[in-house]
């Protein structure tokens, strides 16, 4: 433990991922994208798909495959830059510091190998623990987890568990070995609205529990509201806003935040007034070096967000990628 | 919506991922692709050569312009006057195999049209009625396919006597079970697909949509599969007829017989083995290369 | 599981009655008839009576059948034309030769196949995936008694590392309780003779081998290609697992689950395949067997041995489909 307990337990600067294709332009998914999280803290990673959220998360886990991708910048971890850590030194931290769970629990476990094996290669593999000791241990984290009779389910395939039984198990394998740093992709997405809640519940208690640090990735400003302390959110590969959630929710400068916020269905909003959807698709996006990529769909839009790309300023405790911003509740003529 | 408006709907290109737009891109990619353009060179080497044989070859298939070089020793090689040598007869190699180029694309062609033609009824009938019909077949497909092809079709070659009619019949015949089995599997899965779907709600005929939907898209392996068999096709009758079961004649020249009838000789005239062999090795190739990358381009689950 | 046995066995039933129909119109259809087909055109009337009693000739075709179906359960096909011996006795002589032979291959083909297989998807695009792949498009084009050939014209004609022909010495002292001659110098403590059968089963195994070898290596390398990009295989990646365990637990465990199905269908076409590769190598099995059988018109022989041959296809058809089981859990709760 090099750092301090007050200083970021991750700390993410300048990240950017470029995928290169033989005989095709390269695309750049994830451009400068900066942040930091400290233990205890949840932070959330917005936007649509395709805005560089996942590409983000894998180049952090180094999950990235080696070939046709480049990484730049910097990932700080306990003091070390894990993008120039060697990759031995890297699967050290993959599953004991850091975890991941993913978006789709049907496929992301293996089909062939019992779900107890699956958990205890984690022990196996990180705290030197074998046999009855490694199972043992793995019965106790699926019940930590909230999945029955644990005992039987290590014996099961995951065909035989249901969608959150599995995401269950998942997280189980994630948290195997107490990581400092867990990261959820969209760990809801594939799961019934019923499932959904538990599932983020049990996220946020086991956070709690171990004081482990969250970056939540989703798409779903709900899960943000119910979850993150604080807010990143990303288009086309970059953090176009960042704030507290306070913040955001109650004033949103980004228009693509707003937007965002508009097309979620709101309790407090008039019966029968309409969702807003943003008009267009990510796929109408402008190259950031030409300007603002969210300006093909923007309805603040301006000639000065074309030509040259935004810059990322510090505006009233949060960061923002805007040249005409919302208006702040004080501008808003009453 | 009217009818012929549904019909137009169903056959635009968004609705029918396999239809006729897929085959003109894997056609195009096709077209770069170094690895098929060798296969279609070597298939117009063959054909070329089997079309012209009276013109190119430098002899007859039965003249013997070497009779008397041979002894019971000695079988002259490669030669500027004989390039491929002479055979243990005094013929001159290459004629023999310039000539035996005709049978080996007549088998291959006749034998593959057959089968496919044979596969696709079948194939077509249990797609299309389901139910018995598709048991009844399904049943007879499985009993074909449990004799391996090679047995089944020395197995009836036996029956239909020795002629070359009787190889493209045996060989056809182990085709069909091949070609009903995947015209029945595509057509099953196309029945599900969401555009036949979308026709048969909105009322369009079973046999209409059989006809001019789920047909034409089941197309693509099968053509595919077309290809590979024509390469099998030539290797099955070479291996026929190098077990005696060949042609009637055996002046005739068949690149299987004249492997067959160099095993007393492959030490001292091993010419004799590598020119058949290599002839069918360069047809056969030159069949697989592009299926097999036709099949590669057909099928995204291929590309990579 | 019992259940899945129990039922492929019952499909079993329906094939192999077919088989026989087929089988016994098929004897109907020789020319000259089934006596003549079976006796040979030399047959005396009296024994051509004797045959015509014994089938039934005289009687409808259903009582024909019958008595078609009880000898064929008996595995009573008559006598040879050639050998004048049961045909059951020389299947029994032949088919040990044919057994070694196919099991030489069947391992060459899967521990040659598999590992450059995977090898190949691992070096996706490089010069080992490009010979890979060219190799296995040339093996099948390659007809197997060309390869025969060649194999003998170089290796033992030329260099003189191997026999030409046979499956010993026939100079050499040994005593063949089993028939396995490899087995058999094992057994009677004659390492010399075990020896020398193997150096005879070199070439010709290789040449039996080249078609499942061949498509074993294709099928693993789009296998392993499809499962290294499956979620599950990223699952294992973010536990920080070692690369080893990911490759034997994660990626083949399920790669090789199509390779299995591949190998049994080959495993039953390596009798046909036989037939060519005796022939070149005068190996004494049930392969130049049945290629004699064809140039003396020795349909008893023929009948007989596509009848077992094709009932054994079957069988190792039924045994891939229930090792399948075994493998593949999702397959046995079905």
């Amino acid at each position: 433990m090099t750092n301090s307990a007050t200083g970021p337990l991750l700390d993410v600067r300048d990240l950017t991922v470029t995928f290169t294709r033989r005989g095709g332009p390269d695309t750049r998914a994830v451009d400068g994208v900066s942040f930091q999280v400290s233990p205890g803290q949840t932070l959330g990673l917005v936007g649509e798909s395709g805005s560089g959220k996942s590409v983000t998360s894998l180049a952090v886990m180094g999950l990235l495959p080696r070939r046709s991708v480049s990484v730049e910048g910097h990932v700080y971890f306990d003091g070390d830059d894990l993008l120039t850590l060697p990759r031995d030194r890297m699967r050290d931290i993959r599953g004991r510091d850091m975890a991941m769970v993913f978006q789709d629990p049907m496929t992301s476990l293996n089909p062939v190998v019992p779900i107890g094996v699956q958990v205890t290669e984690v022990f196996e593999r990180h705290q030197d623990m074998t046999g009855e000791a490694a199972r043992k241990a793995a019965a106790e984290l699926l019940d930590r987890v909230g999945i029955p009779d644990p005992g039987r389910r290590l014996k099961e395939y995951p065909h035989q568990l249901s969608g959150g039984m599995r995401q269950r198990a998942l997280i189980a394998m994630a948290l195997a070995c107490r990581p400092r740093v867990l990261i959820a992709d969209e760990p809801t997405t594939a799961l019934d609205v019923t499932i959904q809640a538990q599932i983020l519940e049990l996220l946020k208690d086991l956070v709690q529990d171990t004081g482990a640090a969250l970056i939540m990735i989703t798409h779903d400003l709900g899960v943000v509201a119910g979850l993150c302390d604080t807010v990143h959110v990303m288009y086309a590969g970059r953090v176009v806003e960042s704030a507290g959630r306070r913040e955001l929710f109650a004033e949103p400068r980004h228009p693509y935040t707003g937007g965002l916020l508009a097309s979620v269905p709101r309790l407090d909003a008039p019966r029968g007034a309409p969702l807003q959807p943003i008009p267009g698709s990510p796929t109408d996006v402008l190259s950031w070096p030409d300007g603002c990529a969210f300006a093909p769909r923007c309805p603040n839009r301006i000639d000065a967000c074309t030509g040259a790309p935004p810059p990322l300023e510090a505006i009233g405790g949060r960061t923002l990628r805007c040249v005409n911003p919302l208006p702040t509740a004080e501008e808003v003529p009453a | 919506m009217s009818l012929s408006q549904v019909e137009a709907a169903t056959e635009s290109d968004q609705l029918e991922p396999g239809g006729a737009n897929l085959r003109r891109a894997a056609w195009r990619r096709l077209r770069r692709d170094p690895v098929a353009l060798v296969g279609f060179a070597l298939i117009a080497m063959f054909v070329l050569v089997a079309i012209l044989a009276p013109l190119i070859a430098p002899y007859g298939p039965r003249d013997q312009p070497g009779a008397g070089l041979i002894t019971p020793t000695t079988i002259p090689g490669p030669s500027a006057e004989h390039w491929f040598g002479l055979d243990e007869q005094g013929r001159d190699e290459l004629s023999r195999i310039i000539y035996g180029a005709r049978q080996s694309l007549l088998v291959g062609v006749v034998a593959m049209l057959l089968g496919m033609a044979g596969g696709l009824v079948l194939g077509m009938l249990a797609g299309a009625f389901g139910r018995w019909v598709d048991t009844v077949v399904m049943r007879i497909v499985d009993v074909m396919l449990s004799i391996p092809g090679l047995l089944m079709a020395i197995a009836i070659a036996a029956v239909l006597g020795q002629s070359l009619t009787s190889v493209m019949i045996a060989i056809a015949v182990i085709n069909v079970p091949i070609f009903a089995r995947l015209l029945r599997g595509q057509m099953l899965s196309q029945r599900e697909s969401d555009y036949v779907l979308a026709a048969r709600s909105l009322g369009v005929r079973h046999r209409s949509i059989v006809l001019s939907h789920v047909l034409p898209n089941s197309m693509s392996p099968v053509i595919v599969q077309a290809t590979l068999t024509l390469a099998t096709a030539i290797i099955e009758a070479a291996a026929l007829s190098f077990l005696g079961l060949g042609g009637a004649d055996p002046s005739v020249p068949e690149w299987g017989r004249m492997l067959a009838s160099t095993q007393l000789y492959l030490a001292s005239a091993p010419h004799l083995a590598l020119f058949p062999g290599l002839a069918i090795v360069i047809a056969a190739l030159g069949f697989t290369l592009v299926g097999e990358r036709l099949r590669e381009a057909l099928d995204p689950k291929y590309r990579r | 599981m019992l259940k899945f046995v129990v039922r492929r066995l019952l499909l079993l039933g329906p094939i192999l009655l077919g088989l026989s129909v087929l089988l016994f119109f098929w004897v109907r259809a020789l020319p000259g008839g089934p006596a003549v087909a079976l006796l040979g055109e030399r047959a005396t009337p009296e024994s051509l009576a004797r045959v015509e009693q014994l089938y039934g000739l005289d009687q409808p075709w259903y009582v024909q059948y019958s008595k078609f179906l009880t000898r064929a359960v008996q595995l009573d096909f008559g006598n040879s034309t050639q050998t004048n011996r049961p045909v059951t006795e020389e299947m029994a002589r032949t088919f040990p030769a044919t057994f070694e032979l196919a099991v030489a291959a069947l391992l060459l083909a899967v521990a040659v196949g598999i590992p450059l297989g995977y090898l190949a998807a691992r070096h996706y695009g490089r010069w080992l995936d490009n010979l890979s792949v060219t190799g296995s498009l040339l093996g099948v084009a390659i007809p197997v008694f060309f390869l025969a050939y060649i194999l003998k014209y170089v290796f033992a004609v030329r260099l003189g590392w191997f026999p030409t022909q046979g499956r010993q010495d026939p100079r050499m002292d040994a005593d063949h309780p089993t028939g396995l001659y490899v087995l058999d110098g094992i057994l009677t403590g004659n390492l010399e003779a075990s020896w020398d059968a193997v150096m005879h089963l070199v070439l010709p195994a290789f040449a039996l081998a080249s078609i499942p070898l061949a498509i074993i290596v294709r099928i693993t390398r789009a296998s392993v290609l499809d499962v290294v990009h499956e979620d599950y295989v990223r699952t294992a990646e973010a536990k920080g697992l070692w690369e080893r365990t990911i490759t034997r637990r994660h990626v083949l465990r399920n790669a090789l689950l199509p390779v299995v199905t591949v190998v049994g269908l080959q495993a039953g076409l390596l009798f046909s395949g036989a037939i060519l590769t005796e022939t070149v190598f005068a190996f004494d099995g049930v392969g130049r067997f049945v290629a004699e059988a064809i140039s003396n018109r020795d349909y008893a022989v023929l009948q007989g041995f596509i009848l077992v041959i094709a009932a054994l296809y079957v069988l190792i058809n039924l045994a891939v489909d229930v090792s399948y089981g075994l493998i593949d859990p999702r397959v046995r709760v079905k």
